[in-house]
């Protein structure tokens, strides 16, 4: 069909390539808008979260170290980098080395799970629940668990989408870019925590 | 070949100095954490390091420097989004403080 064709028929033809949008293919496409919906999700329960805290006087401070949390921090970050290296090993088709750098970030991603539960765990045997707080306004209870759950919930999911992309990308049933596309969500997963630290941590740390 | 695995080896080596600088980022906000000031300043302050650490790796680490069209959509998209919700938010104290038995 020339040129004049389509003018006159006011579409492209049938069947041609319709240029993708931003130069971005369809899956990593789909990927950022699901990051941008999920971030409009944390943004409201940080923002819900900031203005509870402000509404309500005498806000507990219930933590006393930052060591666990700094641990946890330092985790998340380095299975960033982890996982840079991994794209960029599939990306010059290192097979093996991509697979291995996937799955130390999984191991990362399981390791933070486990000292969050630990963390939780000792709020937990404290009295802290999702309804009680021993001290003050059970709302920080319920923004602590909901917010750091949210968030422990999405690293846990991607840790499973990298142990599951990771070998099929080693099978060959994956590509290069289909790593790199989980690596996007693993990147928000740690983009995120650096919001929550500050906000739902350090600003409750007792001096 | 040799410059494919050149320009790999200067991504590993970009990639650990954008590690590094998250680091000293997170780093940053532990400091001012036992700084002796202010709830709202110190929010201020934490809030603005972590933009910063935010935007790093958005560009750095999710590429989002590469493509100039898909940096502004996100943006532009994401800060909409947050700002309509402030619209409701700030209403929301109407709920805290309006109803009969608030006070």
């Amino acid at each position: 069909m020339s040129q004049a064709e389509m003018t006159m028929h006011g579409h492209p033809p049938a069947g041609a390539m319709a240029e993708p949008t931003f130069s971005v293919p369809a899956k990593k496409m789909a990927m950022w808008l699901f990051i941008i919906a999920d971030t409009a999700t944390f943004a409201g329960c940080l923002v819900a979260y900031g203005f509870i805290r402000n509404a309500t006087p005498d806000w507990p401070r219930p933590f006393h170290s930052i060591t666990n949390v700094a641990l946890m921090t330092l985790i998340l970050l380095s299975s960033s980098l982890t996982m840079m290296i991994g794209i960029r090993s599939a990306q010059r088709a290192d097979k093996s080395g991509a697979f291995r750098w996937t799955m130390i970030t999984a191991v990362l991603g399981v390791l933070f799970a486990v000292l969050h539960l630990r963390e939780w765990m000792g709020m937990i045997a404290e009295g802290a629940t999702l309804f009680h707080n021993p001290w003050g306004t059970p709302l920080f209870s319920s923004a602590f668990f909901s917010i750091t759950g949210l968030h422990l919930l999405h690293v846990t999911g991607g840790v499973v989408a990298l142990i599951a992309v990771g070998i099929r990308y080693q099978g060959g049933r994956y590509k290069a870019d289909d790593l790199e596309i989980t690596g996007l969500y693993w990147h928000f997963v740690d983009l995120v925590w650096m919001f929550v630290v500050p906000l739902v941590y350090l600003m409750n740390l007792s001096h | 070949m040799a410059s494919t695995e050149t320009h790999n080896s200067s991504g590993i080596g970009r990639d650990i100095a954008i590690y590094v600088c998250l680091l000293v980022l997170a780093g940053i906000q532990f400091v001012i954490a036992y700084q002796n000031i202010s709830p709202s300043q110190m929010l201020t302050r934490m809030l603005a390091v972590a933009i910063i650490e935010g935007a790093v790796a958005l560009l750095f680490f999710m590429h989002l420097s590469e493509n100039r069209g898909l940096m502004l959509f996100v943006v532009i998209f994401t800060v909409a989004v947050i700002l309509g919700m402030q619209y409701g938010w700030t209403d929301s104290y109407r709920v805290l403080y309006g109803v009969p038995w608030a006070r």
